[in-house]
């Protein structure tokens, strides 16, 4: 997948092929070379990612527990995924909701804090930083302090919530109403990878644009409605790209609070979660490679699907990159 | 005739000088505005960090009252910590872990990048599409056999299934690494092959000092990628104590002994300061290796 946000920051070399060497010096192809600078990639390719492919889509048409041998069950495991297993239904909506709400709200929050930090004339590095560092912080630390912070009994968010005013603020991770709320807090505090990006392709925008839309008499809104946001479409777009395929994958977070705060209603049992408990809990390897491949299956259908609807609004000012 | 073209003049320049003024004013209170929305923002961010470090320093009847200041400071809770629970151990394992996930990183991505990127060879485009469908893949889908290869090794518990993979070059820092390399003009490498350089002396000479800023920012991206990892631990370490990393130790840290809840924070502000610290130091790098990809670290 190469993306225009990607070509665009790091220009693509355009070789002609050993333009500046005489004719006759034509270099023979190190083949040698070649083959023992990408070894580490092709064995690791080999044995992390294609065997194992290979070895998990059989897997998923078996009984497996580790210990004994994989026995053949056909498509039993799919049958039971769809008909007998109520928690995958539960993982599935959980993870379509978190997904259908924190992508746009993360989309919108970093486009608008990379459009403000180019606003001011002066200090916008210092703020620039201040709002990256959450992003750096390891998520479990996070999600931990998180649980703290937010906790009604003893954590201060709720406190302040009061002070506002608010007479019965939320329960946050306890409440499985809110559950889900409180991790959309988390992973938006943590924007900074994003906003970066989105700040480079802000900064990317020519400042004649806006020149010639000020003096049409456009406003501020309009001149982000109508130069700004049309220029961002494809970084929107890959972001959304990336940012539906690891939501589909969303677990530590998840994890990590739900053991904090016994979620007896299973409000943070995400897909990746359901997974990791039926793979090394149940030991139901043939099961868990199972959903693993409908994982994989909606992954790629999400992506075709928004690769459908990229030429309706994504706009790419040198031309389409994909075809 | 003339007094009146003077005062005229006169009147245009006040009025032009009051557009000006005008002019400027507006423009300071945009500026005011801007940085009082950007303070509340950095505000709303930098909370939980003062939140954190505020209720690590407290004792835990305070803690529990919600209180928003440390009365009195309780700064023992910082040798406490390593106490109560073995976080000096925890944190050596994670250095341990991550130290070497960064060299096997730098070490095997360095030259798949190089060959991707500066050298014209039959199906290097097809080699690099397929490199980069597998950041798509998700790791569920390999997880399983991967977790059943090392346990028939029998490096479960242990480090190694967190270590070796990352001597067989990751497909985002060979990405990463191969967008800087193709920004470096052909000039210099036509120059040195003509000069009689063989490519290994090109590759080791010329081109990864040339790279070193796209370098420290796949190393720096290993080594935070496994001081924040949580799953492969999860996966790979639980069984056995004396292996926990940092993100395991915590997330048991209740279930150990008997420790003040407040002590997590106590924990957690040790867990993120090394994070932090290095990213001070090394701003610029981390910073211009997130747009160089445009996808997440």
């Amino acid at each position: 997948m190469q993306l225009s946000a990607v070509t665009k920051l790091a220009p693509s070399r355009k070789r002609g092929a050993g333009s500046t060497v005489p004719q006759n010096r034509k270099l023979k192809t190190p083949w040698v070379f070649i083959a023992i600078c990408m070894s580490p990639w092709v064995l690791g390719f080999l044995f992390f990612t294609a065997y194992p492919m290979v070895t998990s889509f059989y897997q998923s048409f078996t009984k497996f527990n580790i210990v004994e041998t994989p026995k053949w069950v056909g498509f039993d495991n799919y049958y039971r995924m769809f008909k007998q297993d109520p928690d995958f239904w539960k993982a599935m909506g959980n993870t379509f909701w978190i997904s259908a709400i924190s992508i746009p709200l993360r989309i919108a929050f970093a486009l608008f804090t990379a459009w403000i930090l180019t606003k001011p004339k002066h200090g916008s590095n210092i703020y620039r930083t201040l709002f990256f560092i959450p992003a750096m912080v390891p998520t479990v630390a996070a999600t931990m302090s998180f649980t703290y912070i937010f906790n009604p009994a003893v954590g201060p968010i709720n406190k302040f919530l009061e002070a506002l005013g608010i007479k019965d603020p939320p329960m946050w991770f306890i409440d499985p109403r809110w559950s889900k709320w409180a991790l959309i807090i988390l992973g938006l505090w943590g924007i900074g990878d994003t906003m970066i990006i989105y700040l480079a392709g802000l900064l990317d925008v020519p400042k004649s644009l806006y020149e010639a839309a000020a003096l049409e008499g456009a406003n501020a809104w309009q001149q982000f409605r109508y130069v700004t946001l049309p220029l961002m479409t494809p970084v929107i777009f890959f972001s959304s790209v990336t940012g539906i395929i690891g939501s589909l994958q969303y677990f530590t977070q998840a994890y990590v609070a739900a053991g904090q705060v016994n979620d007896y209603s299973n409000s943070m049992y995400f897909y990746a979660t359901h997974i990791y408990f039926e793979a090394f809990r149940a030991y139901e390897m043939g099961y868990a490679s199972a959903l693993a491949w409908v994982l994989l299956v909606i992954t790629l259908i999400c992506t075709l699907i928004m690769l459908r609807t990229q030429k309706r609004w994504v706009h790419y000012p040198n031309g389409t990159l994909f075809k | 005739m003339t007094t009146i073209s003077l005062e005229r003049e006169a009147a245009q320049a006040k009025q032009s000088r009051q557009a000006r003024m005008r002019h400027r004013r507006r423009k300071f209170l945009f500026e005011v505005a801007n940085h009082s929305t950007l303070i509340a923002l950095s505000a709303i961010f930098l909370m939980p960090f003062y939140l954190i470090v505020v209720i690590s320093l407290m004792s835990y009847r305070q803690a529990s009252l919600r209180a928003l200041w440390p009365h009195p400071f309780i700064w023992h809770n910082y040798v406490e910590v390593f106490q109560a629970v073995p976080f000096l151990h925890w944190t050596m394992n994670t250095l341990f872990v991550s130290t070497l996930t960064m060299i096997g990183t730098v070490v095997s991505s360095v030259p798949p990048a190089y060959v991707l990127s500066r050298l014209q060879w039959k199906g290097r485009s097809t080699t690099f599409i397929i490199i980069l469908s597998t950041m798509m893949l998700p790791g569920q889908v390999t997880m399983i056999p991967v977790y059943v290869i090392f346990a028939k090794l029998h490096w479960i518990p242990g480090f190694l299934p967190l270590i070796v993979p990352a001597f067989f070059a990751g497909a985002f820092s060979i990405f990463l690494l191969r967008q800087f390399f193709a920004t470096i003009p052909d000039e210099i490498s036509d120059a040195a092959r003509i000069d009689g350089c063989s490519e290994l002396q090109l590759m080791m000479r010329v081109v990864i000092p040339l790279a070193k800023p796209a370098i420290m920012a796949i190393a720096l991206f290993a080594f935070l990628g496994a001081w924040n990892d949580f799953f492969g631990p999860l996966l790979y370490l639980v069984e056995n104590q004396d292996l926990w990393t940092l993100g395991i130790g915590l997330t048991q840290f209740q279930g150990l002994h008997h420790v003040d809840r407040n002590m997590l924070m106590t924990a957690s502000a040790l867990f993120m300061m090394p994070v932090i610290i290095i990213f001070f130091f090394s701003q610029k790098v981390f910073i211009e290796g997130v747009t160089l990809t445009g996808v997440k670290g």
